[in-house]
């Protein structure tokens, strides 16, 4: 596998590291922590902000061109919260992003403390009437007080998955949007080894499960003059799927739009050209939902100009999203390339 | 008693100035100032000049409600909600319209003229009048204009082992319990934000934040309360009487855990009974601000509500006073809670 730039091999480790870590939205905690070790010895600054984004800056050599860069991965991943325990100790949960009941059924499922449940349902005449509310999590506990001892009301849990390996691809929980944070590291050891002209602020992000909510105000924060969000989109490879142009395997996919934004013009055509003119595979984005950080960052201020990055991925939302490193590293790739050339004046 | 006074003015989003004027009155000799920001939010401050964290403390003065968007030939006056109301408890409710409030009735055709299955269907608002006993549509336009708001004309009162009866608990409850705790002193700044159009997405308090630019917010609501029966155990959001409500999340926030840990501590460290807001959705004040320039920690406490957003409220007397000890003790404990905040380098 020959990326352009990336260190595959890193990209890999740092998934392997990354995507099992817990961190639902609002507990980003140890994902932020982990990221921080790689990262210190990267950036000229690093912070957590109010909300808990980490925003790291790898100050650019400057001159014509030289830009505020903003890019944003995120850290959160999709789980369940505690809302109310029975006289038995099951506990009943509220979604903390998209979870479909199907995909939870039979799962198990891990707290902050290492406490272990699975997901059963209430005795249901008909499949159909499966749905989060007649879904419980059963951590074993004797009774209320047992449960309430180690996962009170308020306590999350999130998918319990390691990552497996399958030819070029991966395997596991939380690949959204870990790899993107993955992707974000590496780009921080290349602008480390090769100076870009930009000033780049890598956000990793938090709460973007529940509506894009950290990136918001980091943006805010930061000001960017362009944006530029990696996250994971959906694919269209698999039998029967969804009529959908990106596939697993065919390069990184650049963002036309989905349901938060339309990538500006400017930031799609330098992401193309460069593409283009490096030999870096990519693929065109057209999401007919969802949304990502680039969404709230846009947004911002009097506006940003903004664009997303996605990697195609199988199963999202479920322990076993699927992605192909080639598309890892051919998103980290185009960001490298993007960034080691100054944006001239006119480039809106 | 101030909460009653508040409930029974007529406030719906959009048209919070009779409650703004009431809660001026009540606020103006406790704060060192308040203005009027340019949506209609009331923004007042002790302290501003201290050291220490900038404290916003809001609760919107907004109430759901009805609005006239047509007037009909025979006089009758037909509506919109605003703000989330089930159909099913508007027809056949006094209601005050317009500025003068005069006097209406939510009509439909009367149960002598229905089909049997009609009965038990509920009416939708498409289907639905106000009738202020207007017999034309001149007669009904001389006292009451398109666009008109109205307001549920519901009296407060109180019964029951400590309980109170009213409209618009949702939020006059947390209206209320703001002007108490700006009796308080504080060594550091506080900014008590009475905010406009909660109800139809959390308007006011988006730029009243803005403005204020605090180090944290404290948003005092009230709540759905679904201890009744045919609610199952796991859907009960709260009970009443058994104290304020910490929310864990909804809809439009995750709140920051040290303020939820300062808040559980608070009322640990002084005997005052708390429970979880034990449901997810729905949303409060804190989400607008909590996502404001570069973010803003914030949390809510909630007074338990039955019968929310409908003409007619129950809360207990004794969860308000408990959730305005709550609060006062947490904002006693504030110096040690901000210092666990992350901030901006």
């Amino acid at each position: 596998m020959s990326a352009r730039y990336a260190d595959t091999s890193r990209l890999e480790r740092l998934i392997r590291e990354l995507a099992p870590a817990y961190g639902p939205s609002g507990h980003e905690d140890a994902v932020r922590d982990l990221i921080g070790r790689h990262v210190a010895p990267l950036a000229a600054e690093t912070a957590v902000d109010r909300l808990g984004n980490l925003i790291c800056l790898v100050r650019g050599s400057g001159g014509p061109g030289a830009r505020r860069v903003m890019i944003a991965a995120h850290m959160d991943e999709i789980g369940l919260m505690v809302t109310h325990i029975d006289d038995n100790g099951f506990l009943r949960f509220a979604p903390v992003g998209g979870h479909g009941p199907a995909t939870l059924l039979g799962q198990r499922v891990v707290f902050a403390d290492g406490t272990v449940g699975v997901i059963g349902a209430e005795k249901l005449d008909d499949i159909k009437d499966l749905k989060l509310d007649r879904m419980f999590i059963d951590t074993g506990a004797a009774d209320r007080d047992a449960a309430a001892a180690r996962t009170p009301v308020g306590s999350t849990a999130v998918f319990q998955r390691s990552v497996s390996a399958a030819g070029t691809r991966l395997t596991g929980k939380a690949l959204d949007d870990r790899t993107g944070c993955a992707v974000l590291v590496e780009l921080m050891h290349q602008l480390h080894d090769h100076p870009s002209p930009h000033d780049v602020y890598c956000v990793f992000s938090v709460q973007e499960e529940v509506g894009l909510r950290g990136a918001r105000t980091a943006a805010y924060a930061i000001a960017p003059d362009l944006a530029i969000a990696v996250d994971v989109t959906a694919a269209g490879d698999t039998p029967k799927g969804e009529k959908l142009n990106m596939v697993l395997g065919g390069g990184t996919a650049i963002k036309v739009k989905d349901s938060s934004l339309i990538a500006h013009p400017a930031v799609r055509r330098v992401l193309v050209d460069r593409a283009a003119r490096c030999g870096i595979p990519y693929q065109m984005e057209v999401l007919p939902y969802g949304g990502t950080d680039a969404g709230a960052i846009h947004l911002t201020h009097s506006g940003v100009p903004s664009g997303a990055l996605s990697i195609p991925t199988r199963y999202l939302h479920s322990p076993a999203e699927m992605v192909d490193l080639r598309d890892v590293a051919a998103t980290a790739d185009l960001l490298v390339a993007v960034l080691a050339e100054p944006l001239p004046e006119d480039w809106l | 008693m101030i909460l009653r006074e508040l409930s029974e003015i007529p406030g719906v989003s959009g048209d919070e100035h009779r409650v703004r004027e009431a809660i001026w009155q009540a606020v103006r000799d406790r704060v060192d100032g308040g203005r009027v920001d340019p949506m209609g939010n009331l923004i007042t401050w002790k302290g501003a000049d201290k050291p220490g964290p900038r404290v916003m403390i809001a609760a919107h003065m907004d109430e759901v409600g009805l609005m006239v968007t047509r007037i009909d030939k025979d006089g009758l006056l037909h509506f919109r909600k605003v703000g989330g109301i089930d159909d099913r408890v508007l027809a056949a409710k006094a209601v005050r319209v317009g500025p003068d409030g005069v006097p209406g009735v939510i009509g439909m055709k009367p149960v002598h003229l229905l089909k049997p299955a009609d009965t038990r269907k509920p009416v939708p608002e498409q289907e639905l009048v106000i009738d202020i006993g207007a017999s034309s549509k001149e007669e009904a336009e001389r006292v009451v204009k398109l666009g008109a708001y109205a307001s549920f004309a519901t009296a407060y009162g109180e019964f029951g082992n400590g309980l109170v009866k009213g409209k618009a608990f949702d939020d006059r409850a947390g209206c209320a319990l703001l002007v108490e705790l700006l009796a308080l002193e504080f060594p550091f700044p506080v900014y008590g934000v009475f905010t406009v159009q909660e109800e139809i997405g959390l308007r006011g308090a988006r730029v009243a934040a803005y403005d204020v630019a605090p180090d944290l917010a404290i948003v005092l609501e009230a709540t759905t309360c679904a201890d009744i029966p045919g609610a199952e155990p796991h859907g009960q959001s709260t009970w009443l009487g058994k104290g304020p409500a910490i929310t864990v999340m909804d809809a439009a926030t995750i709140p920051a855990r040290p303020l939820v840990q300062g808040l559980v501590e608070a009322a640990e460290n002084r005997g005052i009974p708390w429970q979880w807001r034990r449901t997810a959705f729905g949303g409060t004040d804190a989400g607008a601000i909590h996502l404001t320039r570069a973010g803003v920690p914030a949390a809510a406490v909630s007074v338990p509500c039955r019968y929310i957003h409908s003409p007619c409220a129950f809360m207990s007397l004794s969860d308000f006073e408990y959730a305005r000890q709550l609060v006062a003790g947490f904002l006693e404990d504030v110096p040690r809670v901000a210092a666990q905040l992350p901030g901006i380098p």
